[in-house]
């Protein structure tokens, strides 16, 4: 067997700390909740319909945030000009910020007088309590995940590559989808699925901006402050279950992915 | 064939200066410079993977300058390959007549043949993280090649191989160079290569060229104390190798000079004057090397004397002041030159 110095245990000591802060809440609340309770909320449509929301919400979100992020991490990953830092930052500001606040700052433009929502509201798309509402909160919320993962990604691919594909007259927009996409795909990937994650657990921005439809944490939220644990526990276990569930199938799937060595 | 003119470009820290370059068509053109002298990015200049500051780039009298990449005609191959790791050495290879949208049969057999003239068939369905150096040299040279770029630019191609993968791709270069169309520039700080595959070389240090001729011009006639310092070397003699039991002897066409080292065929020979001696009378020595000759030419270095002795070809021999004086050399004067076979480095 190996050996272990004292560092070592040490630090596993430590480290194991949060591990279990985080694992334990998550574990009880699994096996907190009564299953019979669980079996009539699976049989709740309001229920179902709130994490049908959510999840769908959250897809459209996260593809809204690969078409638009891709390219902007691409730009990040391979060209420096005045303002970058500015621009990573900017794109950072939603992690740091309370969500309540994301929401109070994006009622304000999307409500049917604000900037945005005033000329959309003309052509009906409604964002105040309503689906799209819901979409641009989770956006605001968990863009960023696409946007660092996918650089990340970029980053690895050797520009030198790509400078090769084009001299044996691939064109830069063919050698993007032909060389560097392929080989930062997993990045971009990974990305996704934090932010879909990200928002299908996002609250605070919604409350503000959409109260309604419900989502899910909003749900959960509801059922609480009017029922008590008892009522929101077994819509939370569904909720996990799924998230968890997501998490474990994608994780596979990774896993069988075939990476590359860098060159 | 490919004509540059004053070509420049500041990036941060770096500079290419004012560089004008002309390389003949089918030509084996070598730069040589030590690492940090703007040699990569030069090649990418002329590749044009970035834009120019100022200076123009010609291509059979047509202003590449502004043409992209894609467009030039211009082969690369880097020193640590960039072959696509999501790729087979096939698919690497045919990677380029894919975007030409040639037949499928057809890629095949040219891929095949590629493979073939590499000596890399049998790698057909590997990935590039499964092959050794020198196999994903040759890998990168046959996507380079199956393109018939008119200029293909090698940036250190052998450098980051062992020392005998290094030779045998020296001699799959040469084989390249012979049987394709192609105008070949080749970057390196290795000096060997530079000797053994180019016709012409041009010497860079601080982003600028120092000099530019024939490989043994240069070596013998360096332009400035920078050249000498770099590849300077006194005796550089071409001839034919041949093995004769333990040792080479190599054929110059007017003296045949002895080595240990072993190696056949077209080399350059080169002795340091240090390890010669001389005398003005015939002695016993086990020098495998002893020729008679006149000086040719003296010069006074100070402490040092330069002599050039005609052995049918001429042999460079220093002196301390001395000897030179005990010896009573002067021009005309017949002399004896001894060295060992070991001291004879063949290229």
């Amino acid at each position: 067997m190996r050996k272990l110095d004292y560092t070592t245990i040490f630090f596993a000591i430590m480290g194991s700390f949060l591990f279990l802060f985080i694992l334990v809440p998550i574990a009880n609340l699994m096996i907190s909740a009564d299953p019979s309770s669980i079996l009539n909320n699976l049989q709740d449509k309001e229920v179902m319909s709130a994490i049908f929301i959510s999840v769908y919400c959250a897809l459209a979100a996260t593809l809204i945030a690969v078409i638009f992020g891709v390219p902007l991490a691409y730009i990040l990953a391979r060209h420096d000009f005045a303002g970058k830092g500015f621009v990573e930052a900017v794109i950072d500001v939603p992690i740091v910020i309370p969500h309540t606040i994301s929401g109070i700052a994006l009622l304000l433009i999307f409500t049917s007088t604000g900037v945005i929502g005033a000329p959309l509201g003309q052509l009906g798309l409604v964002f105040t309590d309503a689906i799209p509402g819901i979409v641009v909160a989770m956006l605001f919320a968990s863009a960023s995940f696409v946007v660092n993962s996918a650089r990340e990604g970029f980053e690895s691919v050797d520009p030198r590559m790509e400078k090769v594909a084009r001299t044996l007259g691939s064109g830069s927009f063919k050698t993007f989808f032909i060389i560097t996409l392929p080989l930062a795909v997993r990045s971009i990937v990974v990305g996704s699925i934090m932010c879909w994650a990200r928002a299908i657990s996002e609250f605070g921005a919604i409350i503000i901006i959409a109260y309604f439809p419900t989502t899910a944490p909003v749900l959960i939220y509801r059922r609480f402050v009017d029922f008590g644990l008892s009522e929101s526990t077994p819509v939370a276990v569904i909720l996990i279950s799924l998230c968890l569930l997501l998490f474990l199938v994608v994780r596979l799937i990774m896993k069988g992915w075939r990476t590359y060595d860098k060159n | 064939m490919i004509r540059i003119e004053n070509l420049s470009r500041d990036w941060e820290g770096f500079k290419i200066k004012q560089v004008s370059l002309d390389v003949k068509k089918n030509e084996y053109f070598v730069i040589l410079g030590p690492s940090g002298s703007g040699k990569t990015m030069l090649l990418e200049l002329i590749a044009g993977m970035w834009p120019l500051d100022s200076g123009k780039i010609y291509m059979n009298n047509e202003d590449i300058t502004n043409a992209p990449l894609e467009k030039r005609g211009i082969g690369f191959v880097y020193q640590n390959y960039m072959l696509f790791p999501h790729k087979t050495v096939f698919e690497n290879i045919a990677f380029g007549l894919k975007l030409r949208k040639i037949g499928k049969k057809e890629i095949e057999t040219s891929v095949n043949e590629m493979m073939k003239l590499l000596n890399i068939s049998h790698l057909k369905d590997r990935l590039p993280r499964n092959l050794s150096g020198g196999e994903q040299q040759r890998t990168a040279l046959a996507r380079a090649l199956i393109v018939y770029p008119k200029v293909l630019l090698m940036d250190e191609p052998l450098s980051a191989l062992d020392r005998k993968t290094r030779d045998e791709l020296m001699l799959v270069l040469k084989e390249i160079h012979q049987k394709f169309e192609v105008t070949l520039i080749h970057v390196t700080h290795n000096f060997d290569e530079a000797l053994q595959l180019a016709d012409r070389v041009a010497i860079m240090k601080h982003g600028s060229i120092s000099q530019v001729g024939d490989v043994e011009e240069v070596f013998r006639h360096p332009a400035n104390g920078f050249v000498a310092n770099f590849v300077g070397v006194e005796n550089i003699i071409k001839g034919t190798a041949t093995m004769d039991g333990d040792v080479t002897e190599i054929d110059t066409g007017n003296t045949v000079i002895v080595s240990s080292e072993q190696k056949t065929g077209p080399v350059h020979i080169t002795v340091r004057p240090e390890d010669i001696t001389l005398a003005t009378q015939k002695v016993a020595t086990s020098a495998r090397n002893v020729f008679q000759g006149p000086v040719k030419e003296i010069s006074d270095l100070g402490t040092l004397i330069k002599l050039t002795i005609d052995i049918g070809d001429p042999l460079v021999v220093f002196l301390t002041r001395q000897s030179f004086l005990d010896l009573e050399i002067n021009i005309g004067k017949s002399v004896w030159t001894y060295f060992k076979a070991t001291a004879v480095h063949v290229f």
